[in-house]
């Protein structure tokens, strides 16, 4: 238990400096800037108090959104993110997830990869359509989301098999 | 009661969510419409000093491209002032028939995708610098002070939807303003310049005499490409930067010492 609140406030604080530091100034392609911090999302506990975690991701989105001068557009993306998590899971790998002895080692990857997918997608939607706020720009929104998104995914696949847990 | 305790108890989460939702949504629409949000910027004590400590590692890497940077700049200078003058050498040096104060200072954050970009800088209120001040680099215009802090200040930059700065056309003198779409950030927006004026693709963009944040005359960018807006009375003309938006790292600020006086005469009239 312990270990675990470590090993989180641990990957908050390194994932929120990456993303300022690193991600935030990448550019790549001339405007892409990845959030890979929304692997947050992904690697926090499945068993967990889901107020806590919410509140958690609200305050990782907050301390993003100070970085970044984006007003608090990471933070109700991520607030989002974390509140649809459950449906998201249930969608993708089925009842069986609520049983205790649920882990992401009895996932094939395709299912992991597609949690991810739309943990990210439903970040760049919220997060986008906010930023521009209007509907005359829809199409410079769905450009970045879908820009955006694609490389995100693939970081956060990668960071996912790099540093993946041994034990969950 | 209870049966209401319970009901908020069992959907907390989704209590907890739209409380949540609730206040991001009031911080985000209210600066689009305002100012940036005061209190949560990146010109505060923790962000600034994260920023402030990668700065010093990143700027190494460019030194020798800016040193060139500014020792062109210094030439242009140096010309400048062998060429004038000597009287006029003599006169601005007394501070008290100086209009314009310049301070420098460096970037240590910068942005330039999203469509309201803010850059933060190292020098704040115990350096002198106030809100509404200009920032100029090398080669040309960058943006405005918005919110400062102790020892860092934060800039909207000219790569904002909310930014609007008078502008004009160098040689025939008529003058719009610059916006930003969004779209492109080598490129900037001049509007309402009149449909009798005669464009050339090429043609250099200065700040306007109009505003009491810039001198006049301090270079924008070029004309890229123009055509007339829907009404089909008002050019919209795309402005290629001088600057490269994405390579900045020293700039420096300017102050209009007499821009309280114009602020207050300029109160004074329209109340009347």
């Amino acid at each position: 238990m312990n270990n675990s609140v470590l090993l989180n406030g641990f990957r908050f604080v390194l994932l929120v400096l990456a993303q300022v530091l690193i991600f935030n100034n990448l550019s790549f392609m001339g405007s892409i800037n990845p959030f890979v911090y929304v692997i947050f999302f992904y690697w926090y506990p499945i068993k967990s108090n889901r107020t806590f975690f919410m509140l958690i991701s609200f305050l990782l989105g907050f301390i993003i959104d100070i970085f970044s001068d984006t007003m608090a557009l990471h933070s109700i993306a991520s607030l989002t993110v974390a509140y649809a998590r459950p449906v998201v899971m249930r969608f993708c790998f089925g009842v069986n997830y609520e049983f205790q002895n649920f882990s992401f080692k009895n996932t094939t990857k395709i299912q992991r990869v597609a949690f991810l997918a739309l943990l990210i997608l439903i970040h760049q939607v919220v997060f986008f359509s906010l930023e521009i706020l209007s509907f005359t720009h829809i199409l410079l929104i769905l450009k970045k989301v879908f820009g955006t998104g694609i490389v995100t995914l693939v970081l956060c696949t990668l960071f996912s098999s790099l540093f993946s847990p041994k034990t969950e | 009661m209870q049966r209401i305790i319970n009901f908020v108890l069992r959907y907390r989460n989704a209590f907890l969510y739209g409380f949540l939702a609730l206040i991001s949504l009031i911080i985000t629409v209210r600066s689009h419409s305002y100012h940036q949000s005061k209190f949560f910027n990146s010109s505060k004590w923790l962000t600034g000093n994260v920023y402030g400590s990668a700065a010093d590692v990143s700027s190494y890497f460019g030194l020798r491209q800016e040193n060139n940077r500014l020792v062109k700049e210094n030439e242009r200078l140096r010309k400048l002032l062998f060429n004038m003058k000597v009287d006029s050498i003599i006169q601005p040096l007394d501070s008290s028939f100086v209009a314009y104060e310049v301070l420098s200072a460096k970037l240590i954050k910068n942005s330039y995708t999203s469509p309201r970009n803010y850059i933060t800088i190292n020098k704040g209120r115990n350096q002198g610098v106030k809100q509404d001040m200009g920032v100029i680099t090398t080669k040309g215009i960058l943006g405005i002070v918005e919110n400062v802090s102790s020892n860092f200040a934060t800039v909207q930059s000219v790569l904002n939807t909310k930014s609007n700065i008078n502008a004009k056309i160098k040689h025939s003198e008529y003058f719009g303003s610059l916006v930003w779409t969004a779209e492109d950030y080598t490129m900037a927006q001049l509007i309402d310049i009149p449909r009798l004026v005669p464009l050339v693709v090429g043609d250099t963009i200065v700040t306007g005499g109009m505003s009491s944040i810039f001198p006049e005359n301090i270079p924008i960018g070029t004309i890229k490409k123009y055509d007339l807006n829907t009404a089909g009375s008002f050019y919209n003309i795309d402005v290629e930067l001088f600057n490269d938006m994405a390579n900045i790292k020293n700039v420096y600020l300017i102050e209009n010492k007499n821009r309280e006086e114009i602020k207050t005469l300029e109160a004074r009239t329209t109340n009347e």
